[in-house]
């Protein structure tokens, strides 16, 4: 019995090994991207190597999720979904209550490893609206568009009331993502944005003291110079004295002098910009692009309804990374703890994107077969 | 679950998988669009506003930082050093990195003491100073501060032990009142200063030649460009350019001549002041007592400098500039050349001295020294016997307004130019200067009596009376004093400074000037009975002829006859400034000293020795001077009679129109 199970869990080791289900141009632009993740860790990181090592690992340990969750057949993921859905609200509810962290509450310390249930949610969102629109007659009426509504509010809510705007963020995204790919009419969708423009006052109320400041900052970051400012200040500063071609590589002074906070981390791509300058930032734009692009490919030549929304709200929510944290960097956007993909340091956003993008593989292993 | 799977069968699977190829694409479009939107942000800031935002990054990371140029040393004219720069720590605070002053202050005061002076002065300097200046705690670190300061350092950030060059005076008190001191620069400097040249400059010149010279000594800050990260520590140093050191400077005075002036006296409250009558150049110049400049270098403890305030012997101030006193008969021999040269007098023309002089018509007596009086007398026993009677009738022929004019000529009644500051003017009698100064504007001729003798309303200083003789000495031509002979820059030799006379000589013929020459000689060698410096010894053993006159100016007006009573030399003291003036060799000076004992009995008694021990000392400085072999001068033919009967010695005195009842009203040996 043991032997049995052993063989073939050698068995199943050597064929993931020796022949990888993956799609080749997403990995090869996915290696590159982190290759890129990692020169500029190096450099913002003052070349401190340990960081940029810890990095890699978590790279290596996300690339064998995805060779192993390319091995998983979506059908897998889609029984599984309600559960992984459940699961991961509940363990939300459960940070809400007992959790730790640095003045946001968003950590679940399991003992051996601290890890935050939002990340999690990033996945299972996407399945869970994929999910529920897979056996509905689509594009999907009012009804069902109020309960895919539901199954975003309540976690997003959750993760919002962390407070953790930029996860929120990401979470409704990938969801309102699958609506949307679902083929909701578009007069629907205006109706939605319009009434949720509505709801901005009100949103207002709610919101945080810091939060309503990181809005107001970025709309006027030279009134608090030294404050909240700060950030988007120094920020803008680094990207600005980029130029075209860059300072180089170790050559931005913004960061190597610590005026730009949290270079390593949400800030990393202010970095990039100044070392490798405007053509550095489309260089990279077109490698995300490419990713998205490719997302969708994949999407589009999915088998079910399932993989096609899960797939395609996959891709989709990865720009909602890029253009968030890149509108952020260079002070477009509000700042909002949103990491840029495979770039920013830390481990818990790159393995939960590399996660994403092994059932991509898998979606792309179990793709239509054409006739 | 099973519902949903029946509901299955009414999908139109075909129709969604169109459905979301037109909205994958849909979508990518608009990702696309977003990402052009976030491409044209990149290019707003990295190409529109580039060199902005490239500027905007030099001075976040590029500071320049000035550095302060060290100041110059000043020497004696043999090159002994006598203001130097050594090596020491301060703490300096960069505000910025502080966020509680208060609490960071008292943390600190626990590792290194911190005095109230301290405190004061650094809040003083951390209002003015830009936020990440560092601005100076605590000056000269000890080495236990240092070492304490070393092991806590992680507990103050912003906190830095500094190294700078202090200013040091080698010798101290000797030289304080010439060169005076640096101190930090205060509020008042730093309105005043040119930031530009004064940029990362902590001390001035406060008083002294190290405040006259500022200029000179401070030499020109250089700069630093510094690469600084965020939190103010410099990364790199990007450009250098040098600060220019300020000048050397080389004094006229010898150390060794400063230092047996102030031996000389002993402690006793006094000034004396040394010149080269040929150029100005000042040899010594002493102020007792004195105090240590060190002590005020890096700001003074309230213990210290209230002990020095405090003292009733005023070690701060500096006598031979700022003491003015009356002058007495030290100005008897200026009186004589007038005479000489306006023609009223010729050494021959004699007076007979009876103890009392009157103005004719007024019964108010004029004293003579002696009671009795001299005699018959000329201008060489005049000046030898320093007999009033001859110098009273002598300023009553002349008249005020000569008077007056004389004696401005040679310096009197203004700075003598001296290149220190605070020197005061003193008073010179004269029309104009009562009726601008006293409510009874009108002069009276019982005035002109006693300004002949130096005293009424005459206020002179030591360096004034020194001018003054070094200029006579000098045969009239006039040079203002200097103090400081020659500068050099940094490793090159001394330049002189350029010191030409202020105008043509002043004797109209010389020999008026070798008859008042004479008669001064006979103040030290005359052997007259009446002869102020009989049995002083003056000249004894001296290898070249001295000339001198001595000057006992009464402080206060005669009011009782204690005066007449007590003959004791401490009651006198109490009364009497000692003058003496001396120049040597006679008839070729070179050099000129006059000093001013404040509490001293007789001038030649007690201010003579002082004067004679300069000599000495700058003999010894020329190595060895050989005895010339000087015939004595002419004397003026000896009076034919002894004294006259004497007048009643209680002559009112009431009648004398003062003004100002402290002031000396007359009689001076």
């Amino acid at each position: 019995m043991i032997d049995t199970v052993r063989t073939r869990f050698y068995r199943f080791l050597r064929r993931i090994l020796t022949r990888p289900r993956v799609d080749l141009p997403l990995a090869v632009a996915l290696f590159l991207l982190c290759g890129a993740g990692l020169v500029t860790l190096y450099s913002a990181g003052d070349g401190n190597l340990s960081l940029v090592v810890g990095q890699a690992a978590r790279f290596v340990f996300g690339g064998a999720l995805i060779l192993l969750m390319s091995r998983v057949p979506p059908s897998v993921f889609r029984n599984w979904t309600p559960w992984l859905y459940a699961g991961s609200t509940v363990l939300l509810v459960v940070v809400a209550v007992l959790g730790e962290g640095r003045g946001a509450d968003r950590w679940l310390n399991l003992g051996i490893m601290r890890f935050q249930p939002s990340e999690l949610m990033k996945l299972t969102m996407p399945m869970m609206v994929a999910w529920y629109l897979h056996p509905r007659q689509l594009p999907p009426r009012w009804k069902d568009i109020a309960v895919v509504g539901v199954i975003i509010a309540i976690p997003a809510g959750l993760i919002a009331k962390q407070p953790d705007l930029g996860t929120a963020l990401l979470v409704s995204a990938a969801g309102a993502f699958a609506l949307f790919l679902s083929g909701m009419a578009w007069w629907r969708i205006g109706l939605l944005l319009a009434a949720a423009g509505g709801m901005v006052p009100i949103a207002w109320h709610f919101m945080h003291q810091y939060q309503r400041d990181r809005i107001l900052t970025m709309l006027n970051p030279e009134s608090d110079p030294l404050g909240n400012g700060w950030h988007i200040i120094q920020s803008q500063i680094a990207v600005g004295s980029g130029g075209v071609f860059g300072k180089g590589f170790e050559q931005g002074t913004q960061s190597r002098l610590d005026f730009l906070p949290e270079h390593t981390t949400d800030f990393i791509f202010a970095v990039f910009s100044e070392e490798f300058g405007l053509i550095g930032v489309c260089a990279i734009l077109m490698l995300y692009a490419f990713i998205i692009g490719r997302c969708l490919w994949i999407a589009m030549e999915a088998r079910d309804t399932y993989s096609r929304l899960l797939a395609g709200a996959i891709g989709m929510s990865f720009f909602v990374y890029v253009f968030v944290n890149g509108g952020m960097v260079a002070g477009l956007l509000p700042v909002v703890g949103v990491p840029m993909p495979m770039v920013s340091y830390g481990g818990t956003s790159a393995v939960s994107l590399l996660v994403g993008f092994g059932v991509l593989m898998s979606i792309h292993a179990n793709r239509k077969v054409h006739d | 679950m099973a519902k949903l799977i029946k509901r299955r069968a009414f999908k139109d699977t075909r129709g969604e998988g169109e459905l979301f190829r037109r909205r994958a694409l849909a979508g990518f479009a608009l990702i696309l669009l977003g990402l052009c939107a976030l491409v044209g942000r990149y290019v707003f800031l990295q190409v529109l506003h580039h060199d902005e935002f490239a500027l905007r990054s030099i001075n976040n990371s590029v500071k320049p930082r000035a550095l302060p140029p060290a100041r110059g040393l000043i020497y004696d004219r043999n090159g002994v050093l006598l203001a130097d720069n050594v090596p020491a720590f301060r703490l300096e605070i960069v505000p910025q990195q502080v966020q509680h002053m208060d609490a960071l202050l008292s943390d600190l005061g626990k590792v290194i003491p911190l005095d109230q002076d301290d405190l004061d002065a650094f809040r003083k300097q951390l209002k003015q100073a830009r936020r990440f200046d560092s601005v100076p705690l605590k000056m000269r670190l000890t080495e236990d501060d240092i070492a304490r300061f070393a092991v806590n350092r992680w507990r103050f950030p912003g906190v830095d032990v500094v190294p700078y060059l202090t200013r040091q005076y080698p010798l101290g008190p000797l030289f304080a009142h010439v060169i005076g001191y640096v101190s930090r620069i205060d509020a008042d400097d730093v309105d005043r200063l040119d930031p530009d040249v004064y940029k990362g400059t902590t001390h001035i010149g406060r008083i002294g030649l190290e405040r006259s010279y500022e200029d000179m000594l401070h030499g020109k800050p250089g700069y630093e460009l510094d690469e600084v990260s965020a939190d103010g520590h410099i990364q790199h140093v990007l450009r250098t350019d040098p600060p220019v050191p300020g000048k050397n400077l080389y004094l006229s005075i010898d150390a060794r001549i400063q230092k047996a002036t102030q031996d000389a006296f002993e402690g006793r409250p006094g000034a004396a002041v040394a010149i080269d009558p040929r150029n100005g150049q000042v040899l010594a110049m002493v102020s007792v007592p004195t105090f240590d400049p060190n002590l005020f270098v890096n700001g003074i403890g309230l213990a210290d400098y209230a002990s020095l305030i405090n003292s009733p012997d005023k070690p701060l101030l500096n006598r031979a500039l700022k003491g003015t006193y009356p002058p007495g008969s030290t100005i008897k021999p200026f009186m004589g050349l007038a005479g000489l040269e306006y023609g009223v007098r010729t050494p021959q023309d004699s007076v007979l001295s009876t103890g009392v002089f009157y103005i004719p018509g007024q019964a108010r007596g004029y004293r003579d020294d002696q009671r009795g009086g001299v005699g018959t007398v000329n201008l060489y026993r005049a000046i030898e016997d320093s007999v009033n009677t001859y110098f009273y009738k002598l300023a009553l022929d002349l008249g005020i307004d000569r008077v007056s004019e004389f004696m401005g000529s040679y310096g009197f009644g203004h700075p003598s130019g001296v290149d220190l500051p605070g020197e005061l003017s003193g008073v010179l009698p004269s029309r104009e200067w009562k009726a601008k100064r006293m409510k009874s504007g009108a002069w009276y001729p019982g005035e002109t009596v006693i300004t002949g003798i130096g005293q009424g309303y005459w206020e002179v200083t030591a360096i004034q009376l020194a001018h003054a003789l070094a200029t006579f000495a000098g045969r009239g031509v006039p040079y203002a004093p200097r103090v400081v002979m020659s500068t050099a820059d940094v490793g090159a030799s001394p330049v002189p400074l350029a010191n030409p006379p202020t105008g043509p000589s002043l004797i109209k013929n010389i020999k008026d000037w070798q008859a008042v020459n004479d008669g001064m000689q006979l103040v030290i060698y005359g052997t007259d009975p009446f002869s102020t410096g009989i049995g002083m010894k003056l000249g004894d053993g001296f290898p070249y002829r001295i000339a001198g006159k001595s000057g006992t100016a009464e402080r206060f007006s005669r009011t009782s006859d204690a005066y007449n009573e007590n003959k004791n030399t401490t009651y006198l003291a109490a009364r009497h400034r000692a003058w003496f003036e001396a120049f040597t060799p006679a008839e070729d000076p070179r050099i000129e000293v006059s000093v001013v004992l404040e509490a001293g009995a007789w001038g030649a008694k007690d201010a003579g020795p002082i004067a004679r021990k300069i000599l000495d000392a700058w003999l010894a400085t020329q190595g060895g001077a050989v005895p010339p072999d000087h015939p004595l001068p002419e004397t003026g033919p000896e009076p034919a009679s002894s004294a006259p009967p004497s007048t009643p010695e209680d002559t009112p005195q009431d009648d004398m129109p003062a003004s100002d009842s402290s002031s000396p009203e007359d009689g001076t040996p």
